[in-house]
């Protein structure tokens, strides 16, 4: 398939999910779907470090929140249309993961991971000292009820944006699966000196890797204040965001884009259903205890079941 | 002037005392980060576990919580060799510790954290003990014995596993493993076994150092990652499995921590410990190919 | 007079406080087969680390035609023309044989922005040159240990380099697969690649060199015609007195 085939069919998709959602005409589907939709976002961001350069982020919360929370700050300085917020705070969140790179990117891979831990600390030691945008006491954001220029509910018009994230970084993360970027991916993954032997920029592509994946967690970060109206440290930088979005993709499959996407689905519908019936401190002990399950029982994950990652998308991959 | 040098005398006092406890939460992650290269993340987990157990002793049944915590440090050894165990067969055999492993333990944190939330709720929970309030002076000089008492344990700590490690047979052997595990299986020795006593002692520490945590602050649940990027600046440091270095770096550390806590305010500490962490990286020489 | 292809000088290399490279002199012109030799622990594998850029060399200087290499990153001189293969094979292991030669092809070949090369077909012609045609959709797990010194040697070629250090890719092969390696070898040199060639087996250095370089104890005490060096009484000393 053909990268425009695919973006026309994943709009179509959206298209019908946005269709469906609107249909049942109920506000609890929009709330939902929104959480859904945000954590496939930051799985397929996550996993565009993780699984295809095999370099663990464990500084989710840290990227997805100081771009919250740039939202915040623009809030007050300049009201900016929202689309452009997203940018302006995956912008941010993309430069802060460039910055972690360069700093970290030379050590072996597990030093970046222990300094990504470390950063969502400091980000949040930051945010706390950081009075402008309300500090420890947290900041209240009004949501406008309609959109100005799409006459809709602003809940529906945050699940809409979210959904054209969802496409654009599933998008993407086909398009570096095919391409030669992915290629490199693969080699720094298998063996970083023998990727430098055999041509690759290392340091180079693992910085665009970092970059980019923290963009996208920036991006689906932006949009928060508005769907919670009241944002403080301890919920934005909330270690759920971190567990979810390194289990989702580790559950569903590393190797390729269905598996963060299927693991997305699969997880935050659950747990959506699990936190309105049970209570949530179960439902992240639940995450918890299937991300270890998956890890050491099925590494490849629910996409492993089915060979993908392993054969079906080489298959089509090749030039 | 005499007021503000009495304040970074004490200052500097109480960051010395604080980096002794920073020794016995580090010396760990020295063990198994530092000489077996297992990038332990869950370590600050068992920690907060070992606040635990010392709590529960204390206010259940009255008993000193240092004690309580070095009776229930072969309880910590076990658990330590279960998990050892699980790892190797999971990952390290497997040759696959990068990534999956690295998200194990990440889950491994998670899961005792959340655990502890749902056994005994969010709250922060203290310790009685005689040496809770008192001080010592030495002229302008305060030692409060809630931080000496825990000083004196964890250097003993260092002190005891450092002696083990260099005069026994199992802990040369570990020494040794830490430098070349070939080398060891030709001299007859069983790495995995020697591997899995040493990672079961590094979890054994965190009990006393759950103990040294709870009684000089306060412990709830997530407290644990706060002390991430202490632990791991202060390892890599102070010269990965290297004790003497450890306990150099962590009173460096402590030091940093409560000067800045002093002059700026505490609410900026943890901002140290990252700072410290990425100095530790850029400091250290060997880079991506090396250790 | 051309200029040497590779110019080394006055290379050193410690760690901490041993000394693993000691004012290191080569001079290689292209074309040349050179055979460098040593015992165990010499410098061999740092010198090849230095010059393919895996380490840094504190002192001394390389050039590599007529380009200065210092502080240049491991790929750069790759796409230079200088590659090497590795002395325990280093495949990536996800991928599939015939993609880990496409690596080399897409980062080096298609970089140096001299046109593009039919993938396949390369990948295809070089998995005939070392004998692994066929083996392409298989994964290196599914290989023995010589298919992989094959293919390592293969993923080098694949960088279409001017000069080629091969570390000890011979070791552990029986006598006809040592045969067959030094065949491709000779052939690849033919059509005007230079090779150092690091070596344990003497029976192949000998056959293979045109010049015989002697590192002992991060030194080098000979470099010359190998009938002659391998006379030489200080490496015969460094060779049989230990």
């Amino acid at each position: 398939m053909r990268g425009w085939t695919f973006l026309l069919l994943a709009v179509l998709v959206a298209g019908a999910v946005y269709a469906a959602a609107a249909a049942v005409n109920n506000g609890y589907v929009f709330f939902a779907g929104y959480v859904v939709l945000q954590y496939v976002v930051l799985a397929t961001a996550w996993n565009l470090l993780g699984g295809y350069t095999g370099y663990v982020n464990f500084g989710i919360a840290g990227f997805f929140a100081l771009a919250a929370y740039t939202t915040v700050a623009l809030e007050k300085l300049a009201p900016l249309p929202l689309p452009v917020v997203i940018l302006a705070g995956g912008a941010i969140s993309g430069l802060l993961g460039l910055g972690m790179g360069y700093l970290t990117l030379r050590l072996r891979g597990v030093f970046f991971s222990i300094a990504t831990l470390a950063m969502a600390v400091v980000a949040q030691t930051f945010v706390v000292n950081w009075n402008f945008v309300g500090g420890s006491a947290g900041a209240f954001v009004i949501r406008p009820q309609f959109t100005a220029w799409l006459r809709i509910d602003y809940i529906h018009y945050l699940f809409l944006l979210m959904l054209g994230l969802c496409v654009i970084a599933l998008a993407t993360a086909r398009l570096i699966e095919r391409s030669r970027l992915g290629d490199g991916f693969a080699a720094i993954r298998d063996d970083e000196l023998a990727a430098e032997a055999a041509g690759v920029p290392t340091l180079r592509l693992k910085l665009i890797a970092t970059a980019l994946s923290g963009a996208f967690m920036g991006m689906a970060g932006a949009p928060l204040p508005y769907y919670v109206t009241y944002l403080d440290p301890p919920s934005a930088f909330s270690l759920s965001y971190a567990v979810n979005t390194i289990a989702m993709p580790l559950i569903g499959g590393t190797a390729a884009w269905p598996g963060p996407l299927i693991g997305a689905l699969l997880l935050a519908t659950l747990q959506q259903l699990v936190t309105v019936t049970i209570s949530s401190a179960v439902n992240l002990l639940i995450v918890g205890l299937m991300l270890v399950g998956f890890i050491i029982i099925a590494p490849r994950g629910i996409i492993g079941w089915f060979g993908i990652g392993a054969g079906l998308v080489r298959k089509g991959k090749r030039r | 002037m005499y007021l503000s040098l009495g304040l970074f005398g004490n200052a500097i006092v109480s960051g010395l005392l604080l980096g002794g406890f920073y020794a016995a939460v580090t010396i760990g992650i020295s063990i198994s980060f530092g000489m077996l290269d297992i990038a332990n993340i869950a370590h600050p987990g068992f920690i907060v576990l070992g606040s635990y157990g010392a709590w529960y002793a204390n206010s259940r049944f009255g008993v000193d919580p240092l004690i309580a915590s070095v009776v229930l440090m072969p309880a910590f050894y076990l658990l330590g060799a279960g998990i050892y165990q699980l790892y190797y067969h999971a990952f390290e055999r497997r040759g696959d510790a990068s990534l999956r492993g690295l998200a194990f333990f990440f889950g491994l944190l998670f899961i005792t954290e959340v655990g502890l939330i749902l056994v005994f709720g969010v709250d922060y929970r203290l310790v009685r003990a005689p040496y809770i309030g008192p001080s010592l002076y030495l002229g302008a000089l305060e030692f409060p014995l809630r931080l000496l008492v825990p000083f004196l344990a964890s250097l003993a700590m260092v002190g005891l596993l450092w002696l083990y490690l260099s005069r026994s047979f199992t802990g040369r052997a570990i020494l040794a493993v830490a430098q070349d595990a070939e080398a060891l299986r030709i001299m007859g020795a069983n790495p995995q076994r020697i591997k899995r006593i040493a990672f079961a002692l590094s979890i054994a520490t965190t009990s006393l150092a759950g103990a040294i945590l709870i009684v000089i602050q306060p412990v709830e649940p997530s407290i644990g990652r706060d002390y991430i990027g202490r632990v791991f600046a202060i390892a890599v440091l102070g010269g990965l499995g290297s004790f003497a270095g450890t306990v150099v770096a962590a009173i460096l550390l402590g030091i940093m921590e409560s000067l800045t806590a002093t002059f700026y305010g505490p609410s900026w500490s943890p901002a140290i410990a990252f700072g410290f962490l990425l100095l530790a990286l850029a400091v250290k020489p060997s880079g991506m190919f090396g250790r | 007079m051309n200029p040497p292809l590779l110019d080394v000088s006055g290379l050193g290399k410690r760690f901490g406080g041993f000394v693993a490279l000691e004012a290191i002199d080569l001079r290689v012109t292209e074309g040349e087969r050179i055979g460098l030799i040593g015992p165990n622990g010499s410098g061999k594998s740092t010198l090849v680390n230095c010059l393919s850029g895996t380490l840094r060399n504190e002192t001394g200087q390389v050039r590599f035609a007529g380009r200065l290499l210092d502080g240049m990153a491991a790929h750069q001189r790759t796409r230079l023309g200088l590659a090497r293969s590795f002395q325990l094979p280093r495949p990536f292991r996800s991928l599939t044989v015939a993609e880990n030669l496409q690596i080399p092809i897409e980062y080096v070949v298609h970089a140096r922005g001299e046109g593009r090369v039919d993938v396949p077909a390369r990948c295809a012609e070089l998995l005939g040159l070392v004998g692994l045609a066929g083996r392409g959709e298989e994964l290196p797990a599914g290989l023995t240990q010589v298919e992989m010194r094959k293919l390592e040697l293969a993923r080098a070629m694949a960088a279409e380099p001017r000069l080629l250090i091969a570390d000890e890719a011979m070791a552990g092969l029986s006598h006809q697969e040592v045969d067959d390696i030094l065949a491709l070898l000779l052939a690849l040199n033919d059509r005007g690649v230079t090779i150092i060639m690091i070596e344990h087996i003497m029976r192949a250095v000998m056959g293979f060199s045109q010049r015989l370089v002697v590192l002992v104890a991060g030194r080098k005490i000979a470099d010359g015609n190998p009938e002659e060096v391998i006379r030489n009484p200080e490496v015969e000393r460094a060779y049989l007195g230990e």
